[in-house]
Order: structure tokens, then sequence, then C-alpha cells
């Protein structure tokens, strides 16, 4: 099992550690519920470098990136990040994924989820090779934290020779942090202001420590896996192999958006066109459970008598307190307000079809 | 850490003898395991158990966790706390967090279950 170089400082924080692509990874530290709460009030710091950091680098490399996405990579500056997708000729997902532009038009950081990293680096390369560029994969090399919640800036600023106040969502500089040359980004998966920060850097415990010391008593926690997921849920942010896999459409999982078909020929584009212009048979929509119970992922889900799919995502959701989770659906019932069945072991239990994000922070 | 008054199970209940009753809930080692529990299944007294079988399930925000009877008896009463206060069970497993009240069918069925100190070493087992 890999180990993040941040391992030992969870170990120390008594956090409980498992399994999780390949990682050894922080499940919890206190408790998902006050961690998800600490990112959704004061501030929650996560190692997420586990995530895979794959670079496309050459004269060719934004062409090649236009190629792979269904986003238009040709809108960025360096400095500027955007969500897009790998897709599959048939307009599903290889992976979801970030897409830094370093220099325009010859260096591009993809940072993919480390579940995929083996499978996505094989499928850039595959595929970029008719394209003047190399592919590596930086994967094992990065380290990288993220500071999450409302008090993120504040706690982060006197660490950092960056004007954070500057930096706009979805923007990225390098600078220092705690003295450690990083790459800093506005950008997370928890639905609050925040930051990414990688580092190439050996001691990636530097930076642990000084924002968990600038932080804590500002009410900062560490938080682990467990959060994480049930803060991306609320915020209505996909995870590859629930929600979002080789055998959903972009346009299925109701990410449209990223979907530009007037930036030239990419992946996937015929297939994404003619679903769109033929109508969707099924769509990925956000839930509530009415009765009692939570609904688990690959929990039968039943429409006008009859099972028609299973539940993507499903959890408890500690801010908004409610039961929510994601499903495709039958086009025909997914109105917001339309109600339907989720099996929970030897019960159905009542559930209704409602507008997402889930949660959604309140704009400054 | 575990009360050497309680009896234990392999499945983490542990099982308080009060006469010819039991109070049964879930080891510290289990509520640990969950995490925060929002949700616990509790069943209807009058309810006949064999020992082994669901009582009811107990909830956390990632994982669901059948509860099992370690003997044989009858539900007596459920803690209705729970249905407001379930994270009881975390803040105090193995007191105000308990789940049911049996009526015991035959106090030999006490023999297969743990003391603390066989319970702590079957713990220090799994960890390895």
């Amino acid at each position: 099992m890999k180990k993040t170089r941040l391992n030992a400082v969870h170990k120390e924080a008594g956090a409980r550690m498992v399994e999780f692509a390949g990682f050894e990874m922080p499940v919890e530290y206190k408790g998902i519920i006050d961690e998800h709460l600490a990112v959704r009030t004061r501030a929650g710091l996560f190692d997420v470098s586990h995530m895979g950091e794959i670079i496309v680098e050459g004269p060719e490399a934004l062409a090649c990136v236009q190629y792979l996405t269904p986003n238009d990579a040709g809108k960025l500056a360096p400095g500027q990040v955007q969500y897009t997708a790998l897709t599959t000729p048939e307009g599903t997902f290889v992976d979801d994924m970030l897409v830094y532009c370093l220099s325009v038009p010859d260096k591009y950081l993809l940072v993919v989820n480390a579940a995929n990293t083996d499978k996505d680096f094989a499928w850039v390369k595959e595929k970029a090779a008719p394209f003047r560029v190399f592919v590596v994969n930086r994967s094992d090399e990065h380290s990288q934290l993220a500071l999450q919640g409302p008090l993120a800036q504040e706690i982060l600023q006197p660490l950092t020779d960056l004007d954070l106040g500057q930096m706009k969502s979805f923007t990225f500089a390098f600078g220092k942090v705690a003295g450690i040359d990083c790459l800093v980004s506005r950008t997370g998966y928890t639905g609050e202001d925040g930051f990414e920060i990688y580092t190439l850097a050996q001691n990636p415990e530097v930076i642990w420590k000084a924002i968990m010391a600038q932080g804590t008593p500002r009410g900062l926690l560490p938080v682990g896996l467990g959060a994480r997921d049930t803060l991306r849920l609320e915020a209505k942010l996909m995870l590859y192999g629930n929600d979002i896999s080789d055998k959903t459409t972009v346009l299925e999982a109701d990410l449209k958006w990223i979907v530009k078909f007037q930036k030239g020929d990419f992946l996937g584009k015929a297939v994404l066109e003619k679903q769109l212009q033929e109508g969707l048979k099924r769509k990925l929509v956000g839930f509530e459970v009415l009765d009692k119970g939570i609904a688990r992922p690959h929990y039968p889900v039943f429409a006008g008598g009859r099972q028609v799919s299973e539940v993507c995502s499903g959890t408890f959701a500690p801010y908004v307190k409610k039961a929510i989770g994601l499903v495709y659906l039958p086009i025909e019932y997914t109105e917001i307000g339309t109600e339907f069945e989720i099996g929970v072991r030897d019960r159905k239990l009542k559930a209704r079809v409602i507008p997402t994000p889930f949660y959604k922070r309140e704009k400054k | 850490m575990y009360p050497d008054n309680l009896y234990y199970t392999k499945d983490h209940e542990w099982l308080k003898l009060e006469g010819e009753e039991a109070v049964v809930g879930i080891t510290d080692f289990a509520q640990k395991q969950l995490g925060d529990i929002i949700y616990v299944d509790l069943p209807q007294p009058g309810k006949v158990l064999e020992a082994r079988q669901a009582i009811g399930s107990v909830e956390s925000v990632k994982s669901v966790s059948d509860v099992y009877s370690p003997v044989s008896g009858e539900v007596v009463a459920a803690n209705s706390e729970l249905a407001q206060t379930p994270d009881l069970i975390n803040k105090d497993p193995h007191g105000q967090g308990w789940i049911v009240r049996l009526k015991i069918k035959d106090k030999s069925e006490l023999n297969n279950l743990m003391k603390a100190a066989d319970y702590e070493k079957y713990l220090e087992g799994l960890e390895h």
C-alpha cells in the first residue's frame, strides 16, 4: 500500500486510516460530522496527495488537451483552472479532472482521481500519440493539501507571500507557503471557498503543521476522506465510480456546461451531439429521502412499480441534515418534486427529486 | 477499558446481566468503527429473538451495521432515548447508549460469550 508523505502526521493526530485507491489514507480524525461542520463554518485541512498529476507538454499540448476533453481549454490563460473530463469516443467518462494552464499553448497540468491515475496516464499517452507532446505522470512526486472553508484565506495569508485577496476562484499562482515552493490554486472539492496547495518538496509536513498551528485557534480541523465525501455530495460534486463512469455520458451526468460543441473536434463529440439532438433517456438527479433511513450506493431504486436503477451516491448530509443522494432516473421521472422509492434492506423508503446543489454557500 | 461486569460477542455487542434480564448494546470498538451514529432501528417490545439473530441496526454517516442478540430471549424494552439522541451510543456505548433489554431464555448461553479480558485479546488479534 502506498503512503503519502503526510502519513506519520495523520497517525500522530489519531486518524483512523483506511485503504483508498491503493493509498493508506485518513478517513476521519474527530468524527465525520464535526469535520464536515468545521469546513462549512470555519475551515478544514485535507491531505489529498493521493490525487494524480499528469503533465502534457510540447508545441501541440493545447491541441491535445482540446481533443481529449469536452470543455474549451483554449479559453484558459496561464494561471487559470478548468473543470472538465477525459471522455471516451462514446461520450462517457474516462475520468473527471481539473486542467491547469501553465503556459499557452504548450504546458498543461491534469489533476485526476487517485483511483484512475494509472488508467488516465495510459489513456492520455495513447491518445496523445499523434500530437507533438510529452505526457509525464508526476503523481508520486507531488503532495497536495487542501485548505477549505470560510476562514481558509485568513488562515493561509500569514503563511504565504502570495496576495490571496487578489486570487479569484479557479485561478492559481506559484509562491511560498511556510517557506516551501508551492502551486496554490483557489479550488476545492467541498463547495466552500478554499485553496489546494501542491508541492514537490519532500517535507510537506512543514506546510501541514504551519497551517494547523495558524488555524487551530480559529477552529480549523484536520479532515479525512469520510467528510470529504459528505462535503462534496452536499455540493453535488461528482465522484468517479459512483456518479460518473465509462457507462454514463457527460450529458446524462447533467454536466452539459462542460461540453463546448463549438470548440472543434473532441473525443465523444459526435455521440454527445446526437444525444443532445435526440434527447436524453435518463439523467442524474439529486434526491432526498422522505422516510426515516439513509439511501446508500447500489440500493435499488423503484418508479412506476418496477426497478429503474440504483443509488449512485447516498449519505446522511451533516450540514443540510437530510439523507440525500444522486441517482440516474428515466427522463420521465426527473422533474423536481417527482416521488419514487428506494429499497433499504427489507423496506421501501419514499424519496423525492429535489434541486441541486443540496448546499450552496452564500457569496460575499 | 472494557468493563469486567459485561459479556462480549465477536460481533462487538456487550451484555450486562441484571437478574433474569440482560441489557444489550454495542461496544466502544464497534461505535468507533461506525463513527457518528445518526439513526438506530429499534425492535418492538415482545419480539422474540434467537441468539445471534438481528435485533435491529445502527446507522452512521458512512455505514450501517446490524446488531445481533448475544443470547435468546424476549425484548422487554428498547432505549427510546436513541430515537432523539442516537449519538448516546458514541458518547457512552457501555452505559446510556444501551439498545435493548431482554428477558433471557436460557442463562447457559452466557457461557458462549467472552469476558472483558478475552474480548480485549480478541480485539488485539483484529488489529494485526
